[in-house]
């Protein structure tokens, strides 16, 4: 018995030691690949990455900025949530960003970036995204990388097939995913069919500042719109969405709304819209939702409400819209570079449907309709199927471009990325991803010219690929490189919350325009002390304001005296350095906010609203300078029964 | 054996501190200060302390290479460098009384003009390389003196402005 231990043991050993040798082999030729893929990714210290990735935060509600290749994150810019490192949605100033018709709401779901475009080609000035949960589009401007407007969208729910741009910016644009009532009412839920409506939104972008403006609202069918994406070049001028639940189902929609074998693509020819709304058609319809605008040189935010939208009922202009059968419940919505190929990436379906925009135009053309629906001519699917990428994977959900003819395709069920070609429909590669992958980014991929280096896919899952950090691990992106004919594994690297969508562009275009410092003498915000003579303390019933500043290493003024108990206290702070990268931040004890942080030249406000008496300090919470320990104040607080006179000073005893 | 080797460590200490301490008796006296309000005395006592030969040879290091001072002040450039200085220079330099950093009266008689406006225009190399920008970067305590990413007009307007103090 022993000797069979031993044996089996022996034989154990062996064996791990042939799996040894083999694992090590594999190991090997990946040992080969691998170096290979750490100097594709290695950017050595004190080098530039040569690509910004800006991937969606998910619930986390934010724009997290990334160097590629090297995977490194640089800035989580706050959108659509506060964010109590920078104080935004905390201080006085961004407080009103966070505004909507259902008052202030300090958090989102972000999801789609893209960066605006001019002639189909990334231009660099902005990046807009959406708010999926209470519908906005943010956008933020890529010389500050701060967000500077937020625009509520109303009539829409779930604004997930948002915030695509037209080919030169003219508009930003925002489609429901879940219909509901419009305008809303207190209504039955299963008299859904027929009576909700999804609303598609076109929110037109001046061309000199990009201040965001509803120039109309087209009012579809109940349906599900879930991604969308810009015609170009042939096809500039209309809009494409891709939709579900055709069913209109209400409840169970994992089977009610699975029931049709195709939805829908819609096709939006939206320049006919805007012609027939700028020659005053369309119907003003009461409405309230929030438009926030910060302002760069007050540095603060307003927050204006708007009270009517321009709806159009698609039936009002002939030839504007038209369906195209898509198999089924298609997600991603994706337009080549040429424009002649939409994608339906139909995430229940075993093949991948490719419509073409000529094939499109001549069934239009001829009037070659398979009947409507709710009025709106649906087209044979047969009339403008371009081809079919054959059982490429399962799940297909979203597809991007590198401009010399292939396209990448993520499949969600089957976790791979999958390469195949435009015309031919042949499957060239496929690489697996780790794990559960959603969308993937090409920069310029949504364009007319992408730059097909890379491929970042995200993922859903990682499971095994990270240190354990409890139930909760984080989401990753991966980084492939596409120079080849065959795609490779560079990088693994986490990312912020669900990495929902991602739009990257080369360093090159935005990195020089990246701002440096904000000017003192452009500084016009009214609470604004930018220089020592203009530092006070002033009292207007129980509010106190402090009009203060900061240089390496003091506050001005350090010393306060005569605030009381059930005063509100405002700190206007300014930073009066103008040189890059130095920032100050300062907090008061007992405050219920966050700190400041703030940029050369800027102004920012908190609250404080002291409820004890003492003496009180406050404090530089970024590290400034070799005597940034020494960075502090004190403001005594007596009691309100007490009639100290406001007293104010630096530096005297 | 102990209590033995803490007693000769506290010895140790306490030597260190007195060696340190021990050439400066302005230094030791300041270090009995804590707990006390300041007295007028010490006040005096500083200003002695600042009697220092000043090297106006030295020009800095930084794209000022060579200035003429007029004969007269141009009262406009004057002008015009007193408000930059109060705008951009007054959180930290107080005329007539050293603050943050000194005060900018008397201070032809201390630095060249050339090196003002390296200090004004390129402060960060100044503090790691000029021997008197080091010393004074010393002299305020580690205190560094903000590139306030004045022009080269202006600095030379700010000079201008000095020469009026």
């Amino acid at each position: 018995m022993k000797k069979t231990i031993n044996i089996l043991v022996a034989l154990v050993i062996v064996a791990g030691l042939f799996s040894c040798n083999n694992s090590e082999s594999t190991s090997n030729n990946q040992g080969a690949l691998s170096s290979s893929a750490a100097e594709k990714v290695y950017v050595a210290p004190g080098e530039l990455d040569e690509y910004y990735a800006f991937i969606s935060g998910g619930f986390s509600g934010q724009l997290a900025v990334y160097g590629l290749p090297s995977g490194r994150l640089f800035k989580v810019i706050p959108v659509f949530s506060q964010d109590a490192e920078k104080a935004w949605g905390y201080n006085e100033e961004t407080k009103p960003m966070l505004n909507t018709s259902h008052g202030f709401i300090p958090w989102d779901d972000s999801h789609h970036p893209d960066i605006s475009q001019t002639n189909g080609e990334l231009d660099g000035r902005w990046i807009f995204i959406n708010g999926n949960n209470t519908p906005r589009i943010a956008k933020i401007d890529l010389t500050t990388f701060e967000t500077t407007e937020i625009i509520e969208v109303p009539n829409s729910a779930g604004n997930h097939s948002s915030s695509f741009v037209t080919e030169n910016t003219e508009y930003v644009v925002a489609g429901t995913r879940f219909s509901v009532p419009v305008p809303q009412r207190d209504m039955p839920i299963n008299e859904y069919k027929g009576n909700f409506k999804g609303a598609l939104t076109f929110i037109s972008v001046d061309p000199e500042e990009g201040h965001m403006d509803i120039k109309f609202q087209i009012i579809m069918p109940g349906f599900n719109y879930d991604l969308s994406h810009p015609g170009r070049g042939k096809s500039h001028g209309w809009f494409f969405f891709t939709t579900y639940n055709t069913e209109e189902a209400h409840t169970l929609m994992e089977v009610n709304s699975s029931q049709n074998d195709k939805d829908f693509i819609a096709a939006i020819n939206w320049k006919k819209i805007e012609e027939y709304v700028n020659n005053g058609g369309g119907t003003k319809m009461p409405a309230n939702y929030a438009h926030n605008v910060y302002d760069e040189s007050t540095h603060t935010a307003t927050s204006t409400m708007k009270k009517e939208v321009l709806v159009v009922n698609p039936s009002e202009v002939p030839g504007a819209v038209y369906l195209l059968p898509t198999p089924k419940s298609p997600h991603g919505c994706d337009v080549d570079p040429s424009g002649e190929y939409i994608v339906g990436n139909g995430k229940l379906s075993a093949n991948l449907t490719i419509h073409s925009f000529t094939k499109m135009i001549d069934a239009i053309e001829n009037e070659k309709f398979a009947g409507d629906a709710y009025g709106i001519p649906i087209l044979n699917f047969e009339d403008v199927l371009a081809g079919v990428v054959e059982q490429p994977g399962l799940g297909p959900l979203h597809t991007e471009f590198d401009g010399k003819g292939n396209a990448y395709t993520t499949f969600f069920i089957s976790s791979e990325v999958v390469k195949w070609k435009l015309g031919t429909w042949e499957v060239v590669d496929r690489k697996p991803t780790y794990y559960s992958v959603g969308h993937l980014m090409i920069p310029g991929g949504n364009s007319r010219k992408p730059f097909g280096k890379y491929v970042v896919a995200m993922n859903k899952i990682t499971k095994d690929r990270y240190l354990p950090t409890g139930p909760e691990v984080t989401q990753s992106a991966q980084l492939f490189d596409i120079t080849g004919e065959k795609m490779e594994l560079l990088l693994d690297f986490p990312t912020i919350g669900e990495p929902h969508y991602a739009a990257g562009i080369p360093a090159d275009i935005v990195a020089k325009n990246s701002k440096k410092l904000y000017k003192l003498e452009e500084n016009m915000h009214p609470y604004a002390a930018k220089n020592d003579d203009e530092t006070r303390v002033e009292r207007n019933g129980k509010e106190v304001h402090i009009y203060m500043t900061m240089i390496r290493s003091h506050f001005s003024p350090d010393n306060i005296e005569g605030v009381k108990v059930g005063d509100k206290v405002y700190f206007h702070v300014t930073n009066l350095e103008q040189d890059y990268d130095v920032p100050h931040g300062v907090s008061m004890i007992g405050a219920n906010t966050s700190e400041l942080l703030i940029m050369p030249g800027q102004t920012e406000t908190f609250v404080w609203e002291p409820k004890q008496v003492g003496v009180w300090p406050f404090y530089c919470t970024d590290f400034c300078s070799a005597l940034h320990q020494e960075m502090q104040g004190y403001v005594r607080v007596s009691p309100a029964s007490s009639d100290i006179e406001l007293k104010w000073s630096l530096g005297e005893d | 054996m102990k209590n033995l080797i803490k007693l000769s460590l506290l010895v140790i200490f306490s030597l260190t501190i007195v060696s340190c301490g021990g050439d400066d008796k302005k230094e030791k006296k300041e270090k009995v200060k804590v707990g006390k309000t300041k007295t007028t005395k010490s006040k005096k006592a500083k200003k002695e302390k600042i009697e220092t030969t000043y090297d106006l040879s030295n020009k800095g290091i930084g794209p000022v290479k060579s200035i003429t001072l007029g004969a007269d002040i141009d009262q406009a450039m004057a002008v015009k460098g007193g408000e930059v200085f109060k705008s951009k220079c007054t959180a930290c330099h107080k005329i007539g009384k050293k603050f943050i950093g000194p005060a900018p009266n008397g201070i032809f008689e201390r630095r060249s003009p050339e090196w003002i406006m390296n200090m004004i225009l390129n402060p960060d190399e100044m503090v790691k390389k000029d021997a008197d920008a080091k010393a004074l970067l010393m002299e305020y305590n580690g205190s560094p003196m903000a590139n306030q990413n004045l022009t080269e007009e202006e600095a030379r307007n700010v000079l201008e402005y000095f020469r009026t103090l």
